[in-house]
């Protein structure tokens, strides 16, 4: 093959259809609250892991809802469990609990 | 003295205004363009919170109207100003006289194909709020046919400079996800899908409402407006829009697409500014005297409003600005005399 110096962009476009959901299924069935994030970023404002690393409880959970969590799961990794997220969500989720159960299910 | 009160527009307010102008002591003549009075309630099936049955709440509106002189089908032609009275002249050739005059002219729901790019009236599976519901009362919709995948559209002609409305119509987002909600009920394996700009659940239990949505039915939340939609080679909708949170294009294929069409102002209001001289602001809706004290008065003596001519208003809002009009109408007699 000829180099000719160009090369294809792949598309950003997330296509929810080819989303595979049943870990994602399989967490709800579980963690009942993953569903009632409302995404206002306290748990990441609060995050004490979050100043130093890149972990963001908000953007992973998202990323699990939409099926595109595989370059965000590394970064709870980070989370030192110090449950301060908890403390700030301010629709009640368990969110230390959470997290252990998104490691269980996506084995992290 | 016993003293005539025109009010134009039948719907929820016109009802009520009625109903309360003649417990004052006074003579209500409502007048309605439409063949049945109730207006958009009465195409409605349940009403959020807590899924009332508007064909509940309208016996119990319209179970009283003893003394209220009541015509459906029936335009207003012309109103003139006769020192202190009122002329109207209607299209059913009647004339009336009237002491006070009260518009409760409502609102006209957004023409949904006006927003192309959403395929209404194109595309197969592409139906408004109002269709929905029309829906739960029939339980017949060709264009409905079990679905998979679901998606709602907020903000349909509404927040939308291009679609001629600024402002937001207030009970698109409740309606919304009272809506998904009923559509998991009927379909529990289908996928719903919430399509929101901001997601405005301002009033008592809507946010219980929105948590409901999410925790009991599971439905999901793109935070984004719908850019385009286009059906693909086997009658599927293909929908895109962005999700702003994620910071990514997203495209999903569905098998329904509710639009949340809007409310603008009623045409008619702008017949009716000229005829009477009451101010109609940039946004078509009629303008109070005041947006705070006298929400119901107009800047012309003896002209009142009530409900969603001055804006968009919920059922509660409106009935009890209704209530507030006759308070006011009889005021105004009482001070008059």
């Amino acid at each position: 093959m000829i180099d000719f110096g160009y090369n294809l962009t792949p598309s950003s476009t997330l296509e929810i259809d080819d989303a595979n959901m049943h870990l994602f299924d399989e967490l709800c069935a579980m963690e009942p609250d993953a569903l009632k994030c409302i995404s206002c970023g306290s748990c990441a404002a609060s995050c004490t892991a979050g100043v130093f690393t890149d972990v963001n409880l908000r953007k992973v959970l998202l990323s699990l809802q939409r099926g595109c969590e595989k370059d965000l799961l590394p970064q709870l990794k980070s989370c030192m469990l110090c449950g301060k997220c908890h403390i700030v969500c301010p629709r009640g989720i368990n969110t230390r609990h959470l997290i252990l159960s998104i490691c269980k299910i996506y084995k992290i | 003295m016993k003293r005539n009160v025109l009010i134009i527009g039948g719907g929820p307010a016109g009802i009520e205004a009625s109903r309360k102008i003649r417990d004052f002591g006074h003579t209500p003549i409502l007048i309605e363009k439409e063949s049945h009075l109730g207006g958009h309630l009465a195409k409605w099936h349940k009403l959020f919170p807590d899924g009332e049955s508007t064909e509940e709440l309208l016996n119990s509106l319209t179970s009283d109207m003893d003394g209220i002189k009541w015509f459906t089908d029936t335009d207003i032609v012309s109103i003139n100003k006769l020192k202190h009275l009122y002329v109207a002249i209607c299209s059913n050739g009647i004339s009336i006289q009237a002491d006070a005059l009260l518009f409760t002219t409502g609102f006209s729901m957004f023409p949904a194909e006006k927003k192309e790019e959403y395929g209404y009236g194109i595309y197969n599976h592409v139906i408004t709020n109002a269709d929905l519901e029309d829906f739960f009362n029939t339980g017949e919709d060709p264009r409905i046919k079990d679905p998979k995948v679901i998606g709602f559209v907020h903000c349909v002609g509404s927040r939308d400079e291009k679609a001629g409305n600024r402002q937001c119509s207030k009970v698109c987002c409740a309606t919304a996800i009272k809506q998904a909600c009923e559509m998991k009920e009927l379909y529990p394996d289908a996928t719903v899908y919430c399509f929101y700009m901001d997601l405005r659940m301002f009033g008592r239990k809507y946010e219980d409402l929105y948590l409901n949505a999410q925790r009991k039915y599971g439905i999901l939340f793109v935070r984004g407006r719908v850019s385009e939609v286009s059906e693909n080679i086997e009658g599927r909708l293909v929908v895109k829009a962005e999700d702003t949170l994620i910071g990514k294009p997203i495209r999903v294929t569905m098998d329904l697409l509710v639009l949340m069409a809007g409310m603008s102002p009623n045409g008619e209001n702008r017949d009716i500014a000229s005829m009477t001289g009451v101010h109609l602001g940039e946004d078509g809706f009629f303008m109070p005297r005041d947006m705070l004290f006298r929400t119901t008065e107009s800047h012309s003596k003896g002209i009142f409003f009530a409900g969603a001519a001055t804006g968009p208003k919920t059922i509660p809002e409106t009935l009890n600005e209704a209530r507030a009009a006759a308070m006011a109408i009889d005021h105004y007699f009482k001070q008059e005399v």
